[in-house]
């Protein structure tokens, strides 16, 4: 008798090959994207919607927890384009030059294209898709090789930013992609960017996704980092309580370069955050962080695979998770140590603070050392507050909630301090103060 | 009425019976020193009347102003005008000293019903305090006690009286890990402090603290309860004799 290893398509998988097939026709892009996007799609159905048999979505059952698949976004409507425009409000004191996408969509009218500095190259996606733009086809699904969802989204990737960073280029004002999803109707929303960043550029890129009701949302960033390039990657993931929001960014990054990321999570009820850096010069520095802040069901999970490829290189992860209620926390990290990858020094920390009963935090670190001379090290802790400086604190006149909150406060802001830019650590903060008022009711 | 009056105390910790039906009573203007051996239950005199969760008060009372304090929230009390010095003062990585001396002392004026202090004033009022401890500026910017030497975090201790301006202070062995030099400005500030309106607790274990910190009553505590008070010269009589005495008298 033989064995069935191919486990039967769900709804979800069935309604994406649906999707896939009706909407092929009019995605942006022929010829050879139209190939990148079959084949992407071939993969997908090989693979299917990852599960909890898969050790990297051990915690994440994604095909249990999609369903259903909804159908993909229309083009925005009025009411959506109008939210977006106040969407990404915590970020706007910092001056950032804001790119708007409403479902999924780039919205001209409420972005800001302008006055670009030299070096800068700012486009579409849907139309660099359409114009077999030469950046598409030396690097788009080519920068880091993912899993089965960056090939969805590789099939059905709608819109998104291209940018482009001319060599020893300094972008002053950070570019802020603004998502929005409108409250119209769930539907899927697959988001495409890339960012090249050529030699000695210096930019700061922050994303933020807000809105949607129980939309699912597939992102993938990709960042192509030129030696000497100094690059700072923040993105703040919001969304209504039944989005289902997966985003993957992957990153190849040259010599002597800064590499810097941050994931902020918030809100929505499952996120994924997987971020696959591979180090492909030596001597390059790189400070991946984050912090969620968790109550209700919500469950967000952070899976982090970094490759050391070259000699040299210096890696530093902490991300804190803030649980409340039944929220559940997942981190994954695993960092590889290629042969040729001596002097590596690598370090994973990942931290948990429960401050319910019912809520539950799940740490995943791996390291996988083929050099010899390195140093690699990972910590996971996992608790509730500390009474005793809670009492401290009270011993002082400062409310028990208070005192919980300035506790809250230095946990989560141990990672919030990496972040290089001031205005935008000072938002972060203000965001958790915001949380936690939210808590104390 | 006396500020502090503290009856009949029995307090258990972990099960353990501590405090064995301790009395005082302290009059405002009045700086009380409690002196007793290792294990005699001095630390848990000063963590139960600040309301430490763990400390658990079986019978009695502590009366403050009239008041039985036992079973409210620490951060109450210390609205209430009662401050602790900590024996060992905590560390806490992540909060600025500055923050949490502000939240601090506006939590006490809000609970007062007084207006919160405006940031020049704040200010204002804690470099002059700061300055005559001789705390630097720059070290209050700094997470609360982090790297601070064990001088440091006896002065911070004392900075956060100075500025809390609490009725009831007390003080728990102030004195342990302070060289000569630091004893005197910790002493110096504690004396500053001193004010018919205002009532302190000195507990300690050696005498040498009550040279410069002169009380105007000695008490001995001994297996929970106090067994003898005096003048300030019992304390020295104490370091004479020693503890032996009355620990074979409450035997």
């Amino acid at each position: 008798m033989n064995i069935e290893v191919r486990s039967m398509k769900n709804a979800a998988e069935l309604a994406l090959a649906e999707v896939f097939a009706s909407a092929k026709a009019t995605l942006p892009g022929n010829g050879a994207v139209a190939a990148l996007r079959e084949a992407a799609f071939r993969r997908f159905e090989v693979e299917g919607l990852p599960h909890r048999r898969i050790e990297q979505w051990k915690y994440t059952d994604l095909r249990a927890m999609l369903g259903e698949a909804k159908p993909l976004a229309s083009a925005p409507g009025a009411t959506a384009k109008t939210q977006a425009r106040d969407a990404g409000a915590l970020l706007a004191d910092m001056g950032a030059r804001r790119l708007v996408f409403a479902d999924g969509a780039f919205v001209p009218e409420l972005s800001d294209v302008t006055a670009l500095e030299a070096g800068l190259t700012i486009r579409s996606m849907a139309e660099a898709l359409a114009a077999g733009d030469p950046l598409v086809a030396a690097h788009l699904g080519k920068v880091v090789d993912g899993d089965g969802v960056v090939a969805l989204n590789t099939a059905l990737m709608g819109d998104g930013a291209m940018i482009h960073v001319a060599a020893g280029a300094t972008v002053e004002r950070p570019i802020h992609l603004v998502f929005f999803a409108g409250d119209d109707r769930p539907a899927s929303l697959f988001t495409r960017s890339l960012v090249v960043i050529e030699k000695g550029a210096r930019v700061m890129l922050v994303e933020s996704h807000e809105g949607g009701t129980e939309h699912q949302i597939n992102t993938v960033l990709e960042f192509v980092v030129g030696d000497d390039a100094h690059v700072d990657h923040v993105k703040l993931t919001g969304g209504g309580s039944g989005v289902v929001h997966v985003s993957s960014l992957m990153a190849s990054i040259g010599a002597h370069a800064r590499f810097n990321a941050f994931t902020f999570n918030t809100s929505a009820a499952v996120v994924r955050n997987q971020l696959f850096l591979r180090f492909d010069g030596e001597g390059t520095v790189a400070g991946i962080r984050g912090a969620s802040l968790l109550k209700g069901k919500q469950h967000a999970d952070t899976t982090v695979v970094v490759d050391h490829v070259a000699r040299g290189c210096l890696s530093r992860e902490m991300f804190k998770m803030v649980l409340d209620e039944s929220s559940r926390g997942v981190f994954q990290g695993k960092i590889t140590v290629r042969q040729k990858a001596q002097k590596t020094d690598a370090r994973m920390m990942t931290q948990a603070l429960l401050l319910s009963d019912e809520c539950e935090a799940d740490h995943k670190p791996e390291l996988e050392i083929f050099a010899d001379d390195v140093q690699c090290g990972h910590g996971a802790t996992t608790g509730a507050l500390d009474d005793d400086l809670k009492f401290y604190l009270m011993a002082r006149g400062i409310p028990r909630k208070e005192a919980e909150a300035l506790l809250v406060q230095a946990f989560v802001g141990e990672a919030i301090e990496g972040i290089e830019h001031a205005g935008l650590r000072d938002a972060l903060m203000d965001s958790v103060v915001a949380w936690l008022r939210a808590r104390a009711g | 009425m006396p500020m502090l009056e503290i009856k009949n105390l029995h307090v258990t910790v972990d099960g353990k019976q501590i405090l064995n039906g301790l009395d005082l009573t302290v009059n405002k203007g009045e700086v009380h020193a409690i002196m007793g051996p290792n294990g005699s239950g001095k630390s848990t005199l000063s963590y139960v009347m600040a309301g430490k969760a763990g400390y658990e008060p079986t019978e009695g009372e502590v009366l403050l102003d009239g008041e039985n304090i036992l079973g409210i929230d620490p951060d109450e009390r210390a609205a209430k005008g009662l401050f602790l010095a900590f024996q060992y003062p905590l560390e806490i990585p992540g909060v600025a000293t500055m923050t949490f001396l502000r939240t601090a002392l506006n939590s006490q004026r809000k609970k007062r019903g007084q207006a919160e202090l405006s940031t020049p004033d704040f200010l204002k009022l804690v470099r002059k305090a700061a300055g005559k401890l001789e705390i630097d500026m720059e070290m209050l910017r700094r997470g609360v006690n982090v790297g601070f030497s064990g001088g440091e975090k006896k002065r911070n201790e004392i900075l956060q009286m100075a500025l809390l301006q609490p009725r009831l202070c007390v003080l728990d062995e102030t004195d342990s890990g302070l060289d000569i030099d630091a004893l005197k400005i910790v002493s110096d500030g504690v004396n500053r402090l001193r004010s018919p309106d205002r009532a302190m607790v000195v507990i300690t274990h050696y005498q040498r603290l009550l040279d410069h910190i002169v009380p105007d009553v000695v008490h001995v505590l001994s297996k929970g309860r106090i067994v003898k008070s005096g003048g300030k010269e019992l304390a020295h009589e104490l370091e004479a004799s020693g503890y032996a005495q009355f620990q074979e008298d409450a035997a």
